[in-house]
């Protein structure tokens, strides 16, 4: 593996670690409620939720495997 | 202090406790095994390393927009933190084996012993190089949160506040025992120090994402006891799911390696 390749997969593996899905997950939740502040519906419970979703769908996954 | 402010020196506090811990493990493995100038010599690089790091890397933030931060900030935290947490989790239900810190001072002092004893210009640089690493990688963690709370109105300066007495209470404890500290409860923070950036992570996520929070700062706290509520859930839900009989069993090693 080159030098920046290493240096990348450092980064995705401090940063992402080792399910990816949570990362894409917190990134569609915000764009959602940046969506929803939008219209005018007030939605600071859009996060909390997300992140129970996304936990409990990671740890289903961890303990499948 | 504020509700923010405090909530904001115990996370950098309690992570860099963690990860002062794992790194002073690995300082004192090395030390113990191969003499302490050269391990020594390599911590103390590596911690000025770090501080290089957080004082190029703060300032830096200063010039981006306050909401854009604060997106990006919380994001951030929130998949660092939510990765603490989803470990903390598995650790506390059983279905991931428990840092050992007496195990993995063990198996580095072993490596220690075992490898050349090579001395250049004075310097022992398995050691040293060992020593610089693992203070380096295991800072890096505590860099990236001082930074990433940098981003908030005096956050560099309390983050790097909790970081500081963190490091003086654990080189002084290391300093006293000459030991592993096995004894410090490393889960438990662990899974602390996850509840605390995801509860930052969403708080600031969401701000920065334009929501306003009821009861502004104070909303931390709710947010913060129901990420804990949904963990202890999380944990109870789990225990009761059978453990794959290899899990427990693995090595300290590989533990460490997934830590």
């Amino acid at each position: 593996m080159s030098v920046i390749a290493r240096f990348f997969a450092f980064w995705y593996d401090f940063i992402v670690g080792d399910d990816w899905t949570v990362a894409v997950g917190v990134l569609l939740a915000l764009a959602v409620t940046a969506w929803l502040v939008g219209t005018g519906i007030a939605v600071w419970w859009v996060m909390p939720l997300a992140v129970t979703l996304l936990l409990a769908l990671s740890l289903a996954r961890a303990v499948r495997r | 202090m504020g509700t923010s402010a405090w909530l904001l020196v115990s996370a950098a506090f309690l992570a860099s406790a963690v990860e002062m811990v794992e790194a002073l493990t690995i300082v004192l493995a090395v030390g113990v095994t191969r003499g302490w100038r050269s391990p020594l010599i390599g911590a103390a690089l590596a911690t000025g390393a770090l501080a290089v790091v957080i004082l190029a890397l703060g300032p830096a933030l200063t010039i981006i927009p306050i909401d854009v931060l604060r997106l990006v900030v919380g994001t951030l935290l929130l998949v660092f933190g939510m990765q603490w947490l989803r470990k903390a989790i598995l650790r506390a239900s059983g279905h991931k084996s428990l840092h050992d810190e007496d195990a993995i001072f063990a198996r580095e002092a072993d490596a220690a012993k075992r490898a050349s004893h090579e001395v250049r210009a004075g310097m022992d640089w398995y050691a040293f190089t060992l020593a610089f690493k693992g203070v380096f990688l295991e800072g890096l963690e505590v860099a990236f949160i001082v930074v990433a709370f940098g981003g908030t109105p005096g956050g560099m300066s309390l983050a790097a506040l909790g970081a500081a007495l963190a490091l003086v209470l654990v080189v002084l404890a290391g300093l006293v025992v000459h030991r592993p500290l096995s004894r410090v409860p490393e889960n438990t923070l662990k899974f602390a120090v996850g509840a605390m950036l995801t509860t930052f992570g969403i708080f600031w996520g969401s701000e920065g994402a334009g929501v306003e929070w009821p009861g502004q700062e104070l909303a931390l706290l709710g947010v913060l006891a129901y990420v804990l509520g949904v963990s202890f859930v999380a944990i109870a839900a789990m225990r009761r799911v059978r453990v794959p009989a290899a899990a427990p069993a693995r090595s300290a090693a590989q533990a460490e390696s997934e830590s």
